[in-house]
Parts: structure tokens; C-alpha cells; sequence
């Protein structure tokens, strides 16, 4: 599916060439720059984490990255951001073409006001023609991929909004692999929940690695920690710093991440 | 002590004569619409029977019921929801997704309130113009049209302003999936609004069913029983008009059952849209 013939040949950096490679990003709400000059690349198929204090934007890269923008006359984004040798911010990139390869999970969970089975078949029947039976098979291998089937498989019917918190953002992150996207965006996805869905979600998106190239903004230092390959480091729209998430916790090159992860601004 | 004595009675004798003054008024307001509602009860269901479903509008001096009366508002309304809704909906539906051109959509909705309350007496004499003399008699579509006029700016508000109670949120997550605008709006917009948007089409519908001003100048009244929407068409609220201000008994008497059945109507409309809206656990 891939056509490698296509790749920029641009440098990769560490071992695994990059999914997705941000150049030279400015985002502009109206006349506010956001965004300053971002240089980043998105190794394939692993999770990238982005922290910073609030308003760093980070969540505002992530917006880039599928479109979300686009809704909003006034903001708008320069420079390049290449997958597959494609600019996807050019405008004759195709949105939902775009959307389909790269989902997005949201702060909160937002379950369609649907059964949980529509809530899944709903975004892969955009993209596919599927059989009966080959829908109820999609339904239960994103479910299952999700650590949701289980605790659902007897209610596919019911209301999606009858479930807990942390199933409604289970829920949302396999009705976003049910698409089969290549790279899944998650902002904050666990800062509404407790304790123990937060574990799981986090234990989730370690095994969706395997598969999947990951992007999450956090605000939870130790979450990054856990769940993240490579942690970027955003600060009043810049990127300070980039590296190994062991690197970037234990010996940061900037002194600004360094007063960041030891919590004395932010 | 004695100052802020005082201070505290002056106080509680403001806040009596306020509480007062609210309750009387709430009264007020409470006795005229038991009053109301006891005289139709009173006069109307003495004049209540099966005849009234059976019988057409009788001359003066012989008995009958609202059978046609009954049937002409039941048409005129019907084709009234389907001119007015699907149009109600879309400009509604325009007006709250319209993200770019922010003033087309403050321009319609000034323009929409104006529509709203407008006198229906307006609305009536409007199609009359551009229906009923053109045409040169009163028939059952005009009287539709003037109807979904009515109904128009209720359905264009509640759908607006429902839709616009829908989280930014779910609309996001929608399109994060690749999903065009039209199918964001038709499969998750719509449900998510569905109660709001069927309340605003019972509230619209109560309303129109009770308008008078806009049928007088449209379809003005068939004293037979016709289905022909291209010709006069009766309807209970002229029919309720006429027979009240005649000097027949029996016509009177079928007023005040007119009166009854259309404000039980009304009733049960509220009702429904209020069992729609009940709260449900979130």
C-alpha cells in the first residue's frame, strides 16, 4: 500500500523512518502565531508524546496534523507536513481522505447518541462498503482491540451514552481504529478519567504500537514517561526539545525542560 | 439596636409587600386562564357526542357536527408540516452550521424573528395576494401556505437554536473520522437534537392549528364536507368564529365543542412535547 518510490529524502533520524514529518510549521490564529517554525519527525509506529504547560501548542500541532483547522475561517497553517511524500496541509489534500489515515481521539469522551455498535460501524462504513458479517467482525475487533469487548458484547445494541467514562473513551479510541488509520492523535485522553481507566487506556495505546503510530498530548509528566518512545517539549509555540523519553526525563539538553519536568514553572 | 431594628423591619416589610405584589399578579394571571378554561369546559362538553365526528357543519336551524370543519383543519395542517418543516429545518440547519459567513447567518435570524412575530393577519393577506386573487377563489393550499408561514419561523428557531446546544465536541469527533459535513449533520447532528427540533414542530403545530387571521383571508370555509384542497375547505377555527357569532343555538352550542376539542388538542401537543423533553439520565 505504502509506495516507497515516493518517500522525501529527507534524514531520518534513529532507526525507524519517519510516518510523518512536520518542516517548517507556523499556525496562525488570525494575526496570533501559535506555532513558530516547528521541525519534527514522527518516527513510524511508535508513540510520540508532546508536553508542555497549557497553551504551549501542543494541542494546536495536533489539530494541524488532521485538518481540525480547516472548520475555523481565520486559522491557518504554513510550511510542510509530509506523509507518504504528500503535503497534507496543501489544500489539495484531500480532508477526508486525510481523516480516514489519521484519527483523532478528544479530551473528552464524545460517544455518538447512538447504540454502541452504530458508534463503531458509523465512521467504517464512511470509508468502506462492508457485508453484514463482515461489519459485526470489524465491530468486534475494534472493540477487542480497545479492551472494550468484553465488557460490552452482551449491549451492542444499547445507548453508547449509558457507559462509564473511561468505556466512552474506550469506545471512541475503537470506533477511531475501526477506520484502520495509520496514525492515531490523542489529545489528553485520559484527563477526564480515574485512576484506573487512565491505566487502562495507557496500557491500551502501548499495545496499539504495534500497529499504529502514535501521537499523545499530556499534561501528566509521568504518562509521557510511560507511554511515549520520543517526547517533544513545546513552550510558547516553540519546540524546545525533542528526544528518547528516557533521555528527555533524565538528562534534558535545554535548561527550560529541564525547569519544566521538575515542575518549577508550568 | 433600635437603628439596625429599624433597618430590619423596613426590610421585611419590602420584602412582604414584594412577595405580596408577585403572588396577586401570579393569581391574576392563574384565575383568568381557569376561567377560561372552566367556560369552555362548562359550555363544551354538554355539546360533546359522536355526532360531532360523523355530521358535517349544519344549516342554520338543524343539527349536525364538525365533521368537515374537523377534516379541512386536518389536511391544511398536514400540508402545512410538510411545506413548512423540511424548509424550517434546512434554513434552520444553514443558520447554526453557516461556520464562515457568520453575518449572512445573524442577517437571516433577525429577519427570521421578524417572520415570527409578525401578525398572522399580515400572513393572510399576503397569500391572499399571491394566492387567492391570482387564482380568483379561497382554496384549502392557500390556506396551507399561509399556515406553513407561520409555522416556518418556529421550526427555523428551535432547529437553530437546538442544534447550536449540540457540543462542538461531538461534531469534531464526527469529521475526525472523515465524515463529510452532510453526514456529520444527518447522522449525529439530528440525532443528538431530535427531541429539541420534534418539541419546537409540536409548539409549531399547536400554534398554527389555532390561527384564525391567516385561514379567513385563504380558505375561508366549505359549509360540505370536501377533500378538494383547490377549492374553499373548511376549518375549525372560522367555523368556531362564525357559529359563535351566529344567533343559532345549535351553531353556538357546536362552538363551544369546537372550542373544547381544539384546546384539548393544543393540550395534548404541549404534553407530547414535554414528554419529549423530560429529563433522562445522564
Amino acid at each position: 500500500m505504502d509506495a516507497s518510490a515516493a518517500m522525501p529524502d529527507f534524514a531520518t533520524e534513529g532507526e525507524t523512518a519517519p510516518r510523518i514529518m512536520i518542516e517548517n510549521l507556523h499556525f496562525f490564529y488570525g494575526a496570533t502565531e501559535a506555532l513558530r517554525n516547528i521541525t519534527l519527525a514522527l518516527p513510524d509506529r511508535q508513540a510520540t508524546g508532546m508536553i508542555g504547560p497549557s497553551g504551549c501548542g501542543k494541542s494546536t500541532l495536533l489539530r494541524v496534523l488532521n485538518r481540525m483547522y480547516d472548520l475555523y475561517p481565520g486559522q491557518r497553517a504554513t510550511g510542510r507536513v509530509m506523509m507518504d511524500g504528500e503535503n497534507i496541509i496543501s489544500p489539495d489534500a484531500d480532508v477526508n481522505t486525510l481523516r480516514r489515515r489519521i484519527g483523532m481521539v478528544f479530551q473528552k469522551p464524545t460517544p455518538f447518541p447512538m447504540s454502541i455498535y452504530e458508534n463503531i460501524a458509523f465512521g467504517a462504513r464512511l470509508h468502506e462498503r462492508l457485508s453484514r458479517a463482515e461489519m459485526e467482525e470489524r465491530v468486534e475487533w475494534s472493540l477487542s482491540r480497545a479492551a472494550l469487548w468484553d465488557e460490552v458484547k452482551d449491549r451492542l445494541r444499547a445507548p453508547a451514552t449509558g457507559l462509564s467514562g473511561g468505556q466512552q473513551q474506550r469506545l471512541c479510541i475503537a470506533r477511531s481504529i475501526a477506520i484502520r488509520p495509520e496514525v492515531i492523535l490523542l489529545d489528553e485522553p485520559t484527563s477526564a478519567l480515574d485512576p484506573i481507566s487512565t491505566l487502562k487506556i495507557e496500557e491500551l495505546i502501548d499495545e496499539l504500537k504495534t500497529d499504529f503510530t502514535i501521537v499523545i498530548v499530556t499534561h501528566n509528566m509521568q504518562q509521557a514517561a510511560r507511554c511515549a518512545d520520543q517526547v517533544a517539549f513545546f513552550y510558547l509555540g516553540e519546540l524546545v526539545e525533542v528526544g528518547p523519553a528516557a533521555q528527555i526525563f533524565t538528562a534534558p539538553r535545554q535548561r527550560r525542560t529541564q525547569e519544566y519536568i521538575t515542575g518549577r514553572f508550568g | 439596636m433600635s437603628a439596625g431594628g429599624a433597618r430590619m423591619l423596613r426590610r421585611q416589610v419590602v420584602n412582604g409587600l414584594a412577595l405580596g405584589l408577585a403572588t396577586l399578579a401570579t393569581l391574576t394571571g392563574l384565575i383568568a386562564l381557569v376561567w377560561i378554561l372552566a367556560t369552555i369546559l362548562i359550555n363544551g362538553a354538554g355539546a360533546l357526542g359522536p355526532h360531532l365526528f360523523t355530521r358535517a357543519t349544519p344549516p342554520p336551524g338543524s343539527e349536525g357536527g364538525l365533521l368537515n370543519a374537523l377534516l379541512g383543519s386536518l389536511m391544511m395542517t398536514g400540508l402545512a408540516v410538510l411545506l413548512g418543516t423540511p424548509i424550517g429545518i434546512l434554513a434552520g440547519t444553514h443558520l447554526a452550521e453557516s461556520g464562515g459567513r457568520r453575518w449572512i447567518a445573524e442577517a437571516v435570524r433577525f429577519v427570521n424573528d421578524i417572520l415570527l412575530s409578525a401578525p398572522s393577519i399580515v400572513t393572510g393577506l399576503f397569500v391572499y395576494e399571491i394566492i387567492v386573487q391570482p387564482s380568483g377563489h379561497f382554496s384549502g393550499i392557500a390556506g396551507a401556505v399561509a399556515m406553513a408561514m407561520v409555522l416556518l419561523p418556529v421550526v427555523v428557531r428551535t432547529t437553530d437554536e437546538t442544534l447550536r446546544l449540540v457540543p462542538v465536541s461531538l461534531r469534531e469527533a464526527a469529521l475526525a473520522l472523515g465524515a463529510p459535513l452532510w453526514r456529520m449533520v444527518l447522522f449525529v447532528l439530528y440525532p443528538a437534537a431530535r427531541a429539541g427540533m420534534m418539541t419546537g414542530l409540536l409548539l409549531g403545530i399547536a400554534r398554527i392549528s389555532g390561527e384564525t387571521a391567516p385561514l379567513l383571508f385563504t380558505a375561508l370555509n366549505n359549509q360540505y364536507l370536501s377533500f378538494d384542497l383547490t377549492r374553499p375547505m373548511a376549518n375549525m377555527p372560522v367555523v368556531i368564529f362564525q357559529f359563535a357569532l351566529s344567533p343559532y343555538p345549535a351553531w353556538q352550542q357546536l362552538a363551544w365543542a369546537g372550542a373544547l376539542l381544539m384546546t384539548l388538542f393544543v393540550l395534548l401537543l404541549s404534553l407530547g412535547a414535554r414528554f419529549m423533553l423530560r429529563p433522562r439520565r445522564g
